[in-house]
């Protein structure tokens, strides 16, 4: 058995900023585990610019972003192992992995960041009818065979979903030779940021449908039609108003899952609003000196705040490590209502907080000129103006201890107040 | 007097931006939420450009494509073009980040660099 | 020159392969001839995965008189062939006094058609082995001796062994025509032509065409086609018997049936068909197979489905299989009609052919040195710790998980490519070890097994198919041909 303070597992934005984290919060013995061949994780094959903007006040490339994390941890000398499969985890913090170099090992842990990160929801998930050819990729699977393994996947392309990387992905397979015909979102408005709208498909001419899905796969060994569909209200498709588009790839980009199995298997409550496990103001799940950070918990638009999560969650962990996390005190749950799906942290133990509780949450639908009202209990404590909100785009709140401290309450529930 | 609707893509807030042009060649911007909205609104209505960001063919490396992007913007009418370019070139180890690896690309300026180490 | 077999079997399913396995005891050429770059591609890959009871035939039908039997000969093959298969028992669902009576009828069936130990379950009986089925169940009727199995992994397993005692296989090759000369069958293919004594038709779908191509025509077959859903293994502990619902004149409803790597199948559906390639899914249908599994057991994950497919049953005219010697080809032996329970049926039906060739050939030559058993598959993430560690010593490919999803190793997928009848494909290589069958559906992995199919068989990434060698993956490199017109 290999003994360690801190094990991060995932090396990537997440896992490094909290390895970073950890260290300069004074704990020494760290080891991040990562199974690909190299850190970084996803952020290698987002080979666009748009990262840092919040971090380093500056735009990097997805590699830029990674290599200034990986370049500070290998200088800090914070131990790291690629290639290495964590099998299981269990409460007692004891963790099984596997890689070529080390074999079978065993590594006790004083503390664990669980920093996993997400996966693409398919074409299973989303149940599209018709046949099951060869040809329809998940935009991230797509990205990788371009960006890294250097292999393009087709030519004539339909995208469904305009999240972020569906859009990047439409201008990639553009600048390398395929013709992307169309872009269906089935919400009535993007997943994605604006810019990528604007620089993404309005630079390149390709059509963006809201509002409208592919109903129907084509082609017996490759793909070789897609059929669209408008939709109602309901999302269900409008007889009548389906076209046909000749294509031979059909690229899915509609959302993301945090990837718990690990977590789960360990016994971590999970939130079914995030799919992530219940975390606390330290970032810490229903296991004690177990942490979570980034896309493992919820998923992110923007890796800066994925980074700001994890130094939080490296930090707590260095403090679990020399006990100076307390379960004593005060303590609330936090609880979406009206409007919000979900928060992040669900449960917060107030005398771990400095000066700042940070909130992460996300709203159920599109809102102009509404509010965010934060509620202790039927007591309202605080309302903050919003002239924008959007399923798309998480919202931060940063709230001064002094607004909850002197109270005493269970439950703090944030809800929108649309404009009359 | 001009009037255009832009989107600002200088940064994910994507401002939506209103830009008036007078009479005696004024701008007045509005929707920005800081001052890169009218610099990116002057470029974009008159010589818009666009960072690109692309791969290289690799040899002598496991890694089979380096990323790399242009150190600015290059004219929106000249991506393909650069493309092409960039598509004929083939590096090899070792590169840092920031190494050049097209010098002024078409007569722009700009220069094509590493994304990374390889 | 034809090259010249005694046997030559049509179609590479499990029938095929079964009865091929059957036959390689003897000491016989014989070849298995398949149209598609895999065994085990059409039906036998997309069906319930079932080996029924067999109480649901008509006493006095070819049905009748395989299933049952067959049923009992599954644990010695798949113990032979380490081919994954669970007794996990069925049950017969029905919710009213009509329902009643038909289970009664089919209890008083299995009976008669020599189904061992079934018995009538009353509500309490139900719930308490079933806790998550609707608590309207009046009774059930409970076959301890349905199994679970992949039915593509044992006709894999099958041609293996086959090929191991002297069978031969070939692949991406369609019989065109076949033609009858004196004491032998010319069958002609796009790749070549094959003398032969004998002809076994497990074509499938096809079987008729095949039958026609040397007999009078004398069945059809139109398939039928049936929709499923797949759940996700993190599903735990929703049934842990086959569940069927007792059927009505609406229908016949649709199962909920564990699977051996830990799935759960919902469906089928049942509707004719008049394209034999037609596996595509519906809206409808998927839809009408959520409400009735749902009616069965109404805490269903359907928010946990991972894939929903289509596969065809092999239905005849003549509603029943239409197995033996062909009245006016002797020589040609059919196993058509080959719908459910076909897979059930198949130990006892490849006896059964066996045993007409035997006669035709006037007494067949056993083997001695015929060797019943496979080379055991390792299934690393099944294995305990020790073993694990062991492994990983011995072979580091062990140790690069290449399928996070279900932990399926470099060193499994590896070695399923080298193995006789092994993986050409994508979809082949899911159908062996599953990468690609977890809840990323092969999204982070399919790259990997791309890189190590194109490595271990020596081709270029983009001439590895995701299926048939038409269902290309990839188009070519990147940075080969340059982009679109300028803005």
């Amino acid at each position: 058995m290999i003994n360690y303070e801190v094990v991060v597992i995932g090396g990537g934005p997440a896992g490094l900023a909290a390895a970073i984290e950890a260290k300069r919060n004074g704990v020494n013995n760290i080891l991040v585990i990562e199974r690909d061949r190299e850190l970084g994780g996803i952020l290698q094959q987002c080979i666009h610019n748009g990262f840092g903007l919040h971090v380093f006040k500056e735009e990097l490339t997805g590699p830029e972003y990674a290599h200034r994390f990986i370049k500070e941890l290998k200088d800090m000398g914070i131990e790291y192992k690629l290639d290495t499969m964590v099998l299981s985890l269990n409460k007692e913090k004891v963790i099984h992995a596997i890689s070529r170099e080390d074999g079978y090992m065993i590594i006790k842990a004083k503390a664990v960041v669980l920093a996993m990160g997400c996966r693409e929801r398919t074409a299973g998930a989303i149940n599209i009818p018709g046949t099951r050819p060869s040809g329809v990729f998940s935009a991230g699977t797509a990205q990788r065979y371009i960006n890294i393994d250097g292999y393009l996947v087709g030519k004539k392309v339909v995208i469904l979903g305009s999240g972020d990387i569906g859009l990047i992905m439409a201008r990639r397979m553009t600048l390398e030779g395929a013709k992307v015909l169309a872009v269906a979102e089935i919400m009535p408005y993007s997943g994605g940021l604006n810019r990528n709208i604007v620089q993404c498909l309005n630079d390149y001419n390709i059509p963006l449908y809201l509002s409208h899905t592919i109903t129907e796969i084509k082609g017996r060994d490759r793909v070789t039609s897609v059929v669209i569909s408008q939709v109602d209200e309901s999302m269900k498709p409008i007889p009548g108003t389906e076209f046909e588009l000749e294509c031979d790839t059909v690229l899915l980009s509609v959302g993301l899952i945090p990837e718990n199995e690990l977590s789960e298997q360990a016994g971590i409550e999970i939130d079914p609003r995030t799919k992530g496990p219940y975390v606390t103001e330290t970032m810490e799940t229903s296991i004690d000196g177990v942490f979570a950070c980034g896309n493992v918990v919820h998923v992110h638009d923007l890796v800066d705040f994925v980074t700001e999560e994890s130094r939080r969650a490296g930090k707590n962990a260095a403090k679990y490590v020399k006990d100076l996390i307390t379960n004593q005190g005060k303590s609330f749950n936090t609880k979406p209502s009206n409007g919000v799906s979900y928060i992040v942290p669900q449960k917060v133990r107030v005398d771990n907080i400095d000066n700042t509780l940070d909130i992460f949450l996300r709203v159920r639908a599109i809102y102009n000129n509404a509010k965010l009202v934060l509620k202790a209990d039927d007591e309202v404590i605080k309302e903050y103006n919003k002239k924008h909100l959007a399923p798309g785009e998480m919202e931060h709140l940063v709230l001064p201890k002094k607004l909850f401290a002197d109270k005493d309450f269970d439950t703090l529930t944030i809800e929108v107040k649309e404009a009359n | 007097m001009e009037k255009h609707n832009l989107i600002c893509i200088n940064c994910p807030m994507g401002c939506r931006l209103e830009i008036t042009i007078t009479e005696n060649g004024g701008w007045l911007i509005e929707g920005n939420q800081c001052k890169r909205g009218l610099s990116y609104a002057q470029k974009e209505l008159t010589a818009p450009t666009r960072t690109l960001t692309t791969t290289v063919k690799v040899k002598n490396s496991l890694l089979r494509r380096l990323p790399v992007k242009s150190s600015d913007g290059i004219p929106k009418e000249k991506i393909f073009e650069a493309m092409a370019l960039i598509n004929q070139v083939t590096v090899e180890p070792p590169i840092s980040i920031g190494d050049i690896i097209i010098e002024n690309i078409l007569d722009t300026g700009v220069n094509i660099i590493s994304s990374r180490d390889l | 020159m034809n090259d010249l077999y005694d046997i030559v079997i049509i179609g590479a399913g499990v029938s095929g392969t079964y009865i091929a396995r059957e036959l390689s005891r003897y000491d016989l050429k014989i070849l298995i001839l398949d149209k598609d770059n895999d065994v085990a591609n059409e039906t036998t890959s997309a069906n319930s995965a079932i080996i029924h009871a067999g109480y649901d035939p008509k006493p006095g039908t070819a049905m009748a008189k395989f299933n049952a039997p067959g049923n009992l000969m599954f644990d010695k093959v798949c113990k032979e062939l380490d081919v994954p298969f669970k007794r996990c028992g069925s049950l017969v669902i029905g919710f009213d006094d009509h329902d009643k009576e038909t289970i009664e009828t089919i209890y008083q069936r299995g009976l008669t058609n020599g189904v061992p130990d079934i018995r009538i379950l009353n509500h309490d009986e139900v719930l308490e082995i079933e806790p998550n089925l609707n608590p309207d169940v009046k009774l059930a009727l409970y076959a301890p001796t349905a199994g679970i199995i992949n039915p593509w992994e044992l006709a894999i397993a099958l041609a293996e062994n086959a090929i191991d005692n002297g069978a031969e296989l070939k692949l991406e090759t369609r019989v065109t025509d076949i033609k009858k000369e004196d004491d032998s069958y010319l069958i002609i293919t796009d790749k070549g032509n094959y003398l032969t004594k004998y002809v076994v038709n497990c074509a499938g779908v096809y079987a008729d065409d095949i039958h026609n191509m040397v007999a009078k025509p004398s069945y059809s077959i139109r398939p039928r086609k049936g929709n499923y859903y797949v759940l996700d293994n993190s599903v735990k502990n929703l049934v842990d018997h086959v569940i069927f619902q007792a059927p009505t004149k609406k229908g016949k409803g649709v199962l909920i049936a564990p699977t051996v790597d830990g799935n759960f199948l919902i469906g089928p559906d049942s509707d004719f068909i008049d394209d034999k390639n037609d596996n595509s899914t519906g809206m409808d249908n998927l839809n009408y197979i959520k409400n009735s599994g749902l009616k069965s057991c109404p805490s269903i994950p359907f928010d946990k489905v991972i894939r929903s497919f289509a596969g065809l049953r092999a239905t005849s005219d003549h509603e029943d299989f239409i197995i033996g010697e062909v009245e006016d080809s002797k020589g040609f032996f059919e196993v058509g009609g080959f719908e459910s329970p076909g897979l059930s049926s198949i130990p006892a039906v490849a006896e059964y052919v066996v045993d007409l060739i035997n006669q035709r050939h006037g007494g067949l030559r056993k083997k001695d040195d015929f060797n019943p058993t496979r080379r055991p598959v390792i299934r690393f993430n099944h294995l305990p710790q020790e073993v694990k560690a062991k492994l990983i010593q011995k072979d580091p490919a062990y140790a690069n998980v290449i399928c996070r999803c279900e932990t399926i190793t470099e060193a499994e997928i590896v070695d399923c490519i080298h193995r006789k009848a092994g993986a050409r494909s994508l979809k082949a290589v899911k159908k062996r070890v599953r990468p690609g069958a977890g809840r990323c559906q092969g999204g982070f992995c399919g790259p990997k097994v791309v890189e190590i199919l194109a490595r271990e068989l020596g081709k270029d990434w983009s001439d590895i198919p995701y299926d048939s060698s038409k269902a290309y993956i990839l188009t070519g490199e990147t940075k080969e041909e340059s982009g679109g017109e300028n803005l």
